[in-house]
C-alpha cells in the first residue's frame, strides 16, 4: 500500500501544551475502509492525536491530509470526519430524532427527506421508533447509540471514536464490540478508534498503533502485534508476556541458539527477534497460552520443571504461577479446563511444556 | 411472602414518618419565622385593602370600593403600566449587558481565575444601595461627571438633560444595580453545559455562531429566566430609585403606595394598590415559570 492512497496521512506530526510534548514526531497512514485503532495507556497521546484528526486542536508542526487535502486551518465544522465523543455529548435539551439530525440543517434536504434518513439512521444502529423520546431518558448503551447514528447520517469519510465503550458494563460493551465491526463492514466507512483497552483494540481492528508517551511505538496487524511485539514495553502492554533472561550462545545464519533461565537451551528464527537483532545477554518473552501443564509425563517438545506457586481458576481458564526450577520470579501459563483434567495445588511439582516457536527475544 | 412485604411496608413507612417528623422540626423555626413575619402582614394587607378609609378612621365593611377607585383612576393606571414598562426594560437592558459578561467568564476565562472574576462582580454590593444611587445623580446630573466630560471633549455643546430626573435615569440606574443578580444565574447555567456538547456541534458542521444559537442559548435560557425574574420582581416595586433619580415623569406604583400609606393616610387605597402591583407581577412571572419550565425540559442529568 502507498501513502497516496492514505485517506489520512499524518507526516511528522508534534504537538506541544506549553512546555509538554504531547505528540512526538507522529507520522502514519489510514487508508479507506480501514478500522484503525489508536492504543496506549492513558496520557500516551492518542486522544490528542485523534481529536488533532477531528479538528479541535492544531498541530504544533507537521502536516495532516484528508483525502489528499492539507487539513491546516480547516475547522472542524468544514472536515469529512465526525466524532463520537467519550461522553456521547448528546444534546440534552433535544430529542433523540433531533439529535440524530442535528447535523442536516445544513444540508439540501427536505423535511420529508431528512425525516426519512433519521429513521432510517435510527433503524441501523437499532434505535427504530425512539427518534420522539427525550435524550436524558436513555440509557448508557442507548445514548452511545444515538451518537453513532448522529455521526454516521452524514456519511463522513472518516467516523472518530473516542474511546466510545469505556462507560458500559462488560456485557453491553462486548455486544458493541460485535456491532460496532458489523456497522464498520456494513456502511464501509473509515473509522478511526482510540482506546486503552488492548483486548478491544485486537478484538475490533485491521490495524493498530501502539503510542506510549506521545510516540507511536509500533503500528502493526492486530495478530502479528501480538505474536511478535516489537519491544518490551509493547510485549507488556499487549496481553500478559513472561520475561526470562537468556544469553545468546550462537548466532548463525538465520538461526539464533539461546540459553533461556528455567528453560534451557531454545533455537529460534530471526524473525523471532522482532526489535532487532539481539546479542549476548537479552530477555526472553513467552506468553502463558503458549505452555502447557504435563499432566501425565508425555510431551514431546522441550520441557521445564517448577513448582505452582498460585492457582486462579477463572471458569473456562486456570492461571497458574509456576516457580521454575532456577528462576525466582514466577511465570504465568494458562490452561484450558476440560473434563477429567485436574486443577493443581500450589506446592505441586509439575512439567512444563513450551515451544521455542513462540518465543521472542529482546536485546 | 405477602406478609413478609407487608411487614416490609409498614417498617418503610414508620422510617418515612420519623423522618417527616425530623423534617418538619428542622424547618419550623424557619416557618414560624416566615409566617410571623411574612404571612401576618400581607394578611393584614388583604384585609386592608378590601376596607375603607373614612376621613380619620377606617371603616372596616368588606368592599371591593378600593379596587373598583383603583382600576378607574387614570393615575394609578399611568403609574402601573410606568412601573411594569420601565421594569420590563430594565430587565431587557439588565440581562442583555449581563449575558456577555457571564459569557466571557465561563468560557473565557482560565478555571483559576473565575472565583476572582465572581468576588469583582459582586463589588458594587460593598457600598449601600442608597450611595450608589447618588452616585448616579452626581454622574448624570446637568453639571454631573458625563455632561462636564462630554463638554469637555467637544462632542455636546449643552448638556444632556434626558438622562436625569425622568424614566431614563431610573432605567440606568437600577440596571447597574441588579447587573450582578443577572449575572451569577446566567453565570451557572453556563457553567454547566458539557463543553464536548460545543464540540459535537462544531463536528456535526455547525460554526461558532450557530452553535451558540442552536446549543449554548437554549441550554442557558434556565439562568436567563432565572436572571429575568430576580430582576423584574423586585424593581417593580423599587422606590428608592424613582424618588431619587426619577423626577416626576420617572416616578413608580411604590411611590404612590408609600404616599398613600404615609402623605395621604389612605392604608386601604394603599394596599389594594399593592396587591394589585403584587397580581400583576405574579402573573408575569408565572408566565417565565412556564417558559422554564420548557426549557428544563431534559436537563435533569
Amino acid at each position: 500500500m502507498s501513502s497516496d492512497k492514505a485517506l489520512i496521512s499524518l507526516r511528522d506530526v508534534d504537538k506541544f501544551y506549553g512546555d509538554y510534548h504531547a505528540l512526538r514526531d507522529v507520522s502514519l497512514d489510514i487508508f479507506p475502509g480501514e478500522f484503525f485503532s489508536l492504543l496506549g495507556p492513558s496520557g500516551c497521546g492518542k486522544t490528542t492525536l485523534l481529536r488533532t484528526i477531528a479538528g479541535f486542536e492544531d498541530v504544533s508542526s507537521g502536516t495532516l491530509s484528508i483525502g489528499g487535502q492539507d487539513m491546516a486551518g480547516v475547522a472542524a465544522n468544514r472536515r469529512p470526519t465526525n466524532m463520537v465523543f467519550q461522553s456521547y455529548a448528546i444534546f440534552p435539551h433535544l430529542t433523540v430524532a433531533e439529535n440524530v439530525g442535528f447535523g442536516l440543517r445544513r444540508s439540501n434536504y427536505s423535511r420529508g427527506e431528512r425525516h426519512a434518513r433519521v429513521s432510517d439512521a435510527l433503524e441501523m444502529v437499532g434505535l427504530g421508533g425512539y427518534g420522539k423520546r427525550a435524550a436524558h431518558a436513555l440509557s448508557g448503551g442507548q445514548r452511545q447509540r444515538v451518537a453513532l447514528a448522529r455521526a454516521l447520517i452524514l456519511k463522513p469519510k472518516v467516523l472518530l471514536l473516542d474511546e466510545p465503550l469505556s462507560a458500559l458494563d462488560k456485557k453491553l460493551r462486548e455486544q458493541m464490540q460485535v456491532e460496532l465491526i458489523r456497522l464498520q463492514r456494513q456502511v464501509g466507512i473509515t473509522f478511526v478508534l482510540v482506546t486503552h483497552d488492548q483486548e478491544e483494540a485486537l478484538i475490533m481492528s485491521d490495524r493498530i498503533a501502539v503510542m506510549f508517551e506521545g510516540r507511536i511505538a509500533q503500528l502493526e496487524e492486530p495478530e502479528a502485534l501480538y505474536q511478535r511485539p516489537g519491544s518490551r514495553q509493547v510485549a507488556e502492554f499487549i496481553g500478559v508476556m513472561n520475561f526470562l533472561g537468556a544469553h545468546v550462545i550462537s548466532n548463525e545464519g538465520n538461526a539464533l541458539e539461546l540459553d533461556v533461565a528455567g528453560l534451557g537451551h531454545a533455537v529460534i528464527g530471526r524473525d523471532q527477534c522482532p526489535g532487532g537483532p539481539v546479542s549476548g545477554m537479552c530477555h526472553v518473552g513467552i506468553r502463558p497460552e503458549t505452555m502447557t501443564l504435563l499432566f501425565e509425563d508425555r510431551g514431546d517438545g522441550p520441557v521445564a520443571d517448577g513448582v505452582v506457586d498460585e492457582v486462579v481458576y477463572y471458569g473456562d481458564m486456570t492461571y497458574y504461577d509456576i516457580k521454575l526450577d532456577g528462576v525466582p520470579k514466577p511465570i504465568t501459563l494458562s490452561m484450558k479446563n476440560m473434563i477429567g483434567r485436574p486443577v493443581l495445588d500450589i506446592g505441586t511439582r509439575t512439567k512444563v511444556g513450551w515451544d521455542p516457536r513462540a518465543l521472542v527475544a529482546f536485546s | 411472602m405477602g406478609e413478609v412485604f407487608w411487614v416490609g411496608g409498614r417498617v418503610a413507612v414508620r422510617h418515612l414518618d420519623r423522618d417527616s417528623r425530623r423534617g418538619l422540626l428542622l424547618v419550623s423555626p424557619t416557618a414560624i419565622y416566615a409566617i410571623l413575619l411574612l404571612a401576618v402582614p400581607l394578611s393584614a394587607v388583604v384585609l386592608f385593602s378590601f376596607w375603607t378609609q373614612d376621613f380619620l378612621t377606617v371603616d372596616r365593611t368588606l368592599t371591593l370600593a378600593n379596587y373598583r377607585e383603583a382600576i378607574a383612576e387614570p393615575l394609578f393606571r399611568v403609574l402601573m403600566l410606568r412601573s411594569l414598562t420601565i421594569s420590563a426594560v430594565v430587565t431587557a437592558v439588565t440581562v442583555i449587558l449581563a449575558f456577555p459578561v457571564a459569557y466571557y467568564v465561563s468560557f473565557h476565562v482560565r478555571p483559576d481565575r473565575k472565583a476572582l472574576w465572581i468576588f469583582l462582580i459582586t463589588i458594587p454590593f460593598w457600598t449601600s444601595y442608597l450611595v450608589r444611587v447618588f452616585l448616579w445623580k452626581v454622574i448624570l446630573g446637568f453639571n454631573g461627571v458625563l455632561n462636564t466630560s462630554l463638554q469637555g471633549i467637544g462632542l455636546i455643546d449643552e448638556p444632556l438633560t434626558f438622562i436625569l430626573y425622568n424614566a431614563n435615569a431610573v432605567v440606568i440606574t437600577l440596571a447597574h444595580a441588579f447587573a450582578p443578580f443577572a449575572i451569577l444565574p446566567i453565570f451557572v447555567s453556563l457553567e454547566k453545559i458539557d463543553r464536548s456538547l460545543l464540540e459535537a456541534s462544531m463536528d456535526l458542521g455547525e460554526n461558532r455562531v450557530t452553535t451558540f444559537l442552536r446549543v449554548t442559548l437554549p441550554l442557558a435560557m434556565p439562568g436567563v429566566v432565572a436572571a429575568v425574574l430576580i430582576v423584574f420582581i423586585p424593581t417593580v416595586g423599587d422606590y428608592v430609585t424613582p424618588r431619587l433619580v426619577g423626577g416626576p415623569d420617572g416616578l413608580m406604583i411604590a411611590n404612590m403606595i408609600q404616599t398613600q400609606f404615609l402623605r395621604l393616610n389612605n392604608a386601604p387605597m394603599g394596599a389594594t394598590l399593592a396587591i394589585i402591583a403584587m397580581a400583576l407581577v405574579t402573573v408575569v412571572s408565572l408566565i417565565f415559570v412556564g417558559l422554564n419550565r420548557r426549557y428544563l425540559r431534559g436537563q435533569k442529568r
